[in-house]
Formats: structure tokens, sequence, C-alpha cells
């Protein structure tokens, strides 16, 4: 908001920007406080733990505008490097704390950081909001919103938004978690008004509902529903689809773990190009000159950087250096890089 | 002089695969300590900007105004804007640190520099006819150039080049020299005179205008703070980059010598081609640590603080395979360039033909 202003006024905002060039009022603001900048970043307020989840308060430098539902990706950095990760916000729409709850998967680099360090202070960095994992309008009168493990965060904003704009239909929420305990939004589901909330647990006794998704489930939690939405691991969504086809979906997959040590397998897809080949193990500099695209490139010898490209998804293995790359939307440089697996490069 | 020993396909391969090692080794340790570190280094520079700026419009502070904007500006070209434009911090995935779109503060687009640094010097590195930064198309920095009449004026150009480094290596994407043997026309650069136009008028009109607009009647100082700021990085800046590759003891190699070259090959022409200058840890960060120009020759997108780790091992490399590490303090090393320029001005004594000697095994 600091910057913003600076930059709206027309001759002085010209002015500025010539001074503060060529690196822009953001480099020299953000150095007094990382907020001052027009990027979109965020300060972590609170932080709750509890078994296996976290749950963090967010104050944003800029307001976030989504829509109950989506997810936003958020950026932290760990020993040096920025990983971003997708998650969707679990507070009503409009209002100024953004609140994430986060589930610690074992292995996952993110999650098992921020389980780790995240404490009030710490900063993140946000990209727009995205996803279509949203309520239609008009509204349907009859909702049915079933949720497997953190996939209750999307529910909740969506729970929480129509409870703000006093919504009259029926609302049934069914949450799959593996214990009662997992289930953190448990006493804030039953806090709402005219919420018929179901916790079904897949490893114990203890919810209302015990076991898998199944079609007695469904219609305890509501039968004929208008609308069904449902949030959570593949299975779950599956599970759902074969009792309700027109559902709304999103799903999250587990991150993967094992990465081959062959190079090659799968395909490679220029994304920008529509473009996708089988992929056949040698550099993708080289597997996109053989499918007819002409990339910026140099050195071919891994030292000069013309041909750094983002590597939308998927798996790389550098030569020169013998590093990994699994992150989304890493630079990688082609004339080095060998694809393992499918891999999107932004070409 | 020592004659340089050479080394057969077999050792070149091993000799490869050891500076393979070295790079591994570091890429694989890469971690929040170098990420901490490039960004003190940037806060202290933005720190500086802004301080000296200020004490600039203050007259009685002027020297000490002068002084922390240059300062700010070799540290904004030399350790930040360099260091990152190689993308020595592009595993971090900060877009402030990425190399394919930081601009530096210098009259040089920095989409030009990528080109005619990142890739013509640092591939075809000392390849007389190749590397364009052998004399950058006004000097001659080589006995293998063909000497001309023009070359009399060697040390004044030289000299203007110094004062002038800025505006230098802005038209050393123009390639003046093919436009002046008329290999090229300047239409055919009409692009890249456009976008040095554009980098160099806001250069000029930040310095050389609008700060001195801003001080009012203290126009004329903050006019010559600047000017004099600039001219500061400009000569530092000259003084560190010809001690790079052109002290005695720096071998240029031919095209010929150089087809089909492997890795080890390559590395072999970075260690011969290149000469590191010895000082205390400021000099190495006021230099962008292109004090270890051998060991940024081998690597070049390795974050340079790495490199005086790394000097001791390749140092050891180069005296198990015989090879030459052309090391001294700036003072010797500048006076042996200063000795190549003049030395140059006039015809090559003896044969007029360059003595490329086949020193890379075939």
């Amino acid at each position: 908001m600091f910057t913003e202003t600076l930059a709206q006024s027309g001759l002085g905002s010209r002015l500025l920007r010539l001074i503060a060039g060529p690196h822009g009022v953001d480099r020299y603001t953000e150095l007094v406080d990382p907020m001052w900048t027009s990027e979109d970043r965020a300060t972590v307020v609170r932080v709750r733990r509890s078994g296996r989840n976290l749950t963090v308060w967010l104050q944003p430098n800029h307001p976030v505008a989504f829509t109950a539902g989506q997810y936003l990706p958020v950026t932290v950095e760990i020993d040096g490097r920025r990983h971003t990760r997708c998650y969707s916000p679990a507070n009503a729409e409009g209002v100024g704390l953004i609140e994430l709850t986060i589930a610690r998967h074992p292995g996952g680099v993110v999650s098992e950081y921020l389980h780790r360090e995240a404490r009030p202070g710490m900063t993140v960095g946000l990209s727009a909001p995205a996803g279509d994992f949203v309520l239609p309008t008009p509204l349907p009168r009859r909702l049915l919103l079933i949720a497997g493990g953190s996939g209750i965060t999307p529910v909740m904003s969506m729970v929480r938004t129509l409870a703000q704009q006093w919504y009259d239909g029926e609302i049934a929420v069914l949450h799959y978690v593996r214990e009662l305990e997992d289930s953190c939004y448990r006493d804030h589901l039953a806090m709402l008004p005219e919420l018929r909330v179901l916790h079904a647990c897949t490893r114990e006794e203890g919810g209302e509902l015990h076991g898998h998704v199944s079609a007695e489930h469904l219609t305890a939690a509501m039968a004929d529903p208008d609308a069904v939405y449902v949030c959570g691991p593949h299975a779950l969504v599956d599970a759902v689809r074969a009792h309700h086809p027109a559902a709304v979906t999103e799903s999250f997959a587990p991150v993967p773990l094992v990465i081959p040590d062959t190079p090659g397998g799968g395909r490679v897809t220029f994304s920008d190009s529509g473009i996708d080949a089988e992929n056949d193990a040698r550099t993708l500099l080289d597997q996109a000159e053989s499918a007819g695209l002409t990339p910026k490139t140099g050195c071919r010898m891994g030292i000069c950087h013309t041909c750094t490209r983002r590597k939308v998804h998927g798996v790389v293995h550098n030569l020169t250096t013998g590093s990994i790359s699994t992150d989304d939307d890493d630079a990688v440089q082609i004339c080095v890089s060998v694809p393992v697996g499918d891999v999107d490069i932004a070409l | 002089m020592t004659h340089t020993p050479t080394l057969t396909p077999a050792q070149l391969e091993e000799f490869g695969r050891e500076l393979d090692a070295i790079k591994e080794k570091v890429v694989a340790d890469l971690g929040q300590v170098d990420v901490d570190y490039i960004r003190r280094v940037i806060k202290a520079q933005r720190g500086m900007e802004v301080a000296g700026r200020a004490l600039l419009m203050f007259p009685p502070a002027w020297l000490v105004g002068t002084a922390l904007l240059s300062v700010s500006k070799i540290l904004d070209n030399m350790e930040i804007g360099h260091n990152i434009m190689h993308g020595q911090y592009e595993w971090t995935g900060d877009p402030a640190l990425s190399g394919q779109t930081f601009e530096w503060d210098t009259a040089c687009p920095a989409e030009h520099w990528r080109h005619s640094h990142n890739f013509t010097h640092h591939t075809f590195t000392n390849i007389v006819g190749m590397d364009r930064d052998i004399g950058y198309g006004i000097l001659r920095m080589s006995e293998d150039q063909r000497w001309r009449p023009y070359y009399l004026g060697n040390p004044v150009y030289a000299f203007l080049l110094m004062v002038g480094f800025q505006y230098g290596v802005a038209l050393h994407e123009l390639e003046t020299e093919r436009i002046r043997s008329g290999e090229i026309t300047l239409a055919d650069k009409r692009e890249v005179l456009e976008g040095i136009w554009r980098k160099t008028r806001r250069q000029v009109l930040k310095d050389y205008v609008a700060f001195p607009l801003l001080a009012g009647p203290f126009a004329p100082f903050v006019f010559a703070g600047n000017m004099t700021a600039n001219l500061v990085r400009n000569v530092w800046a000259y003084s560190i980059i010809f001690c790079g590759h052109f002290p005695e003891g720096t071998e240029e190699f031919s095209v010929e010598q150089t087809r089909n070259e492997t890795r080890g090959q390559w590395y072999y022409r970075q260690i011969l081609g290149s000469a590191n200058l010895t000082g205390g840890k400021l000099f190495h960060i006021l230099s962008g640590n292109l004090s270890h120009q051998i060991e940024h020759h081998l690597f070049p997108d390795i974050p340079a603080r790495r490199y005086a780790q790394i000097a001791p091992q390749v140092r050891e490399i180069c005296q198990r395979y015989g090879l030459p590490y052309n090391s001294g303090p700036l003072p010797k090393q500048f006076a042996t360039v200063v000795r190549k320029i003049a030395r140059l001005a006039l015809p090559s004594r003896g044969s007029t033909k360059p003595a490329v000697v086949e020193r890379v095994a075939a």
C-alpha cells in the first residue's frame, strides 16, 4: 500500500521510477521492511500446532481477494531456496487475516519446514489465488460438502462465508479423518448454526461414522443434495464421484518421493508451443530442437545461462552438477538438463 | 618463460573430471549462508547509495557522499550485478536474484551483457577472432592481432576506454569493428542501438539531470559527485577487468586450436587465459571476486564468495598437471598490462605471423 501510494501520482511516479532505477522502488523499501513492496507478501501473526495439523494466520501486505474454496500459492524460503505450495485458506471471504491449516506430510519439504519453523514474524510470499472449487451462483438449496483430511480448509471457508451471508439453505459437512484428533475444525464446525456435521474416522472408532466412503455415509450426511463438493485425496474424490458423478472436486496428490534414477521415459511437453514428444533421455535442448523448436541458446555446455527456462512441472537432472530439480517453476538450464519421466517445460 | 605442458587426451579427461568434482561439491553445499551473504551485500550497497546521494545534497559532506556513491556503484556492478547475471543465484528461485531479469546501475543494458559476456566471452575466452573482449574491438591486446598503423594510438584508446568504461561496455554489443570493416551495417544493429539508447538515456537523466535538480541550488555539487562516482567506478572496473586476461603470462588461442574442444580442454584454456589478483577480503569483494578470475572462468555460475574457498584446490590441481596459475597483486599485474598496451602499439618484432603453438593435444 505504501509503495502503491508513492507510485500513483503521474509525474512524481515517473521521477521516482527514474531515480530508483534500474532496480525499482521496491528493492529499496523492502530492505526497510519486507512488507513495503508491491509484491504480495504476508507476515505470520499467529501459530497453532495440534497433532498433525499446523494452523497459521497471515497478515498480507495487500488485501487478498479470493473466493471461498480457492487456493493460494504460498512461497517459503528453506535453506536459501524458494518453494511454493498451494493451500486453501480456511477463513471466510473478506476477512483480513488469512488462515491456513497445513497437515504434516512425512518427507514433505515445505510442510515439515513450516511445522518446525513457523512462528510469528516469519515472512512468506503470496501469489494470486486460483482454483475452480467455488460455489455457483445462485447458491443451491441443499449443499453436501465432503472433505478428506486437510481438504477441510476450503470447505471451512465456504461454510464460514455462507454463515456470514446469512445463507438459509441446508448444508451438510462430511469430514473423513484418520482419527478424531485430526479434525482440528471440529469445535468451529460445532459452533456454526444450521449445519449438519458428520465425522468419519477411517482408522479408529470415534466419529459419527466409521470407515471409507459408502452410499450409507453419503445418505446419512444428506440424501438428494442439489450440489456436492468434495476435496481430498484422489481415492476419496473418486469414491464420491462413483455415487455423485456431477460432484465438483478438488484433489491433492502427495509429493512424489520416489525419483527414478534413469533419465527418459514419459513425455516432454513444450507447453508454450503446444508440442509434446516422447522423452528420449537426451537434454531438453536437444529434444526441443528435434521437435522443431529453436530455443534461445548460447554455450551449449551449461555455463552461460542463455537457455535457462522455467520448468513448469516434472523432474530434471542437471548433468554438470548432478543436482536434481523436482519443484514446479524451477529455472533449469535446458542444454545440460535431462528430463526424468514426464516433464513440462515453458518453451 | 616456462613452457606450458601439453596434456594427453587421457590426462585432460581426468583433469576435467577433477574440476567437475569441485563444482559438484560446491553446488551440493549451497544454502542459506550464500543467500544471506549476497543479501547483506545488496543491503550495504543500497544503504550506501541512499546515504551517498543524500549527503551529496549537503556540500560540506561532498567527499563522503561521493565516496559512498562510488563504492555503491562498484558493488552494484561487480559483486552484485555481474555475479547475479551469471546465474550464480538462480538456484534460490528468488526473482530479485534472477540472472535472467537483473538490471544494473551502468550504461550497458543487462540483456546485451548477458550475450556478449556470459556467452561470447565466457565460452570463447581468449580465442583470437572469437572472444571480443580481446581489445574490445578497439585495442590491440594480443600479438595475434595483426598490427595496423591505427594501433599506434593503443595507449590513448586504452586511456579513453578506462575513463569512459561504462560507455565502452555499453557499445560493446554494437560490434563497431564489424561495422567499420563493412561486414555489417549500422542498420543491422538498429535494435541493439535502440537498447543502448534507452538504457544510457535513463542512466544519464538519473545521474546528471534528476538528482542534480532535486538538490536545487546545490545541483552542481550533485552533478560533480555523480560524475566522480561514475569515473571512480569506471577506472576501478577497468583495472580489475584488464587484469583478468591481459597480464604477462596469460595465453591466447587460435580458432583451429580450439575446434572440437572437450570439457577438459575448455577448462585448460580457461586456466591458461586467466589471471588472479591477490589481496584481502575487502579487496576481493570490491573486485566482485573477479580477483579469482581463474576460478570464475572455470565455474562462472557458482556464487563468487565460494571462489576463495576452492582456489587452493584449483591451484593444487594446476600444480599437479604442471599448469601455470597466474596470480599477483594488482599494481604488479596492472603494470604488465600497461606495458603490453604500449608494446602492442608497435608492430611485433621478428616474425609478423602470430606464433600460435599447438598446445592442446588434438
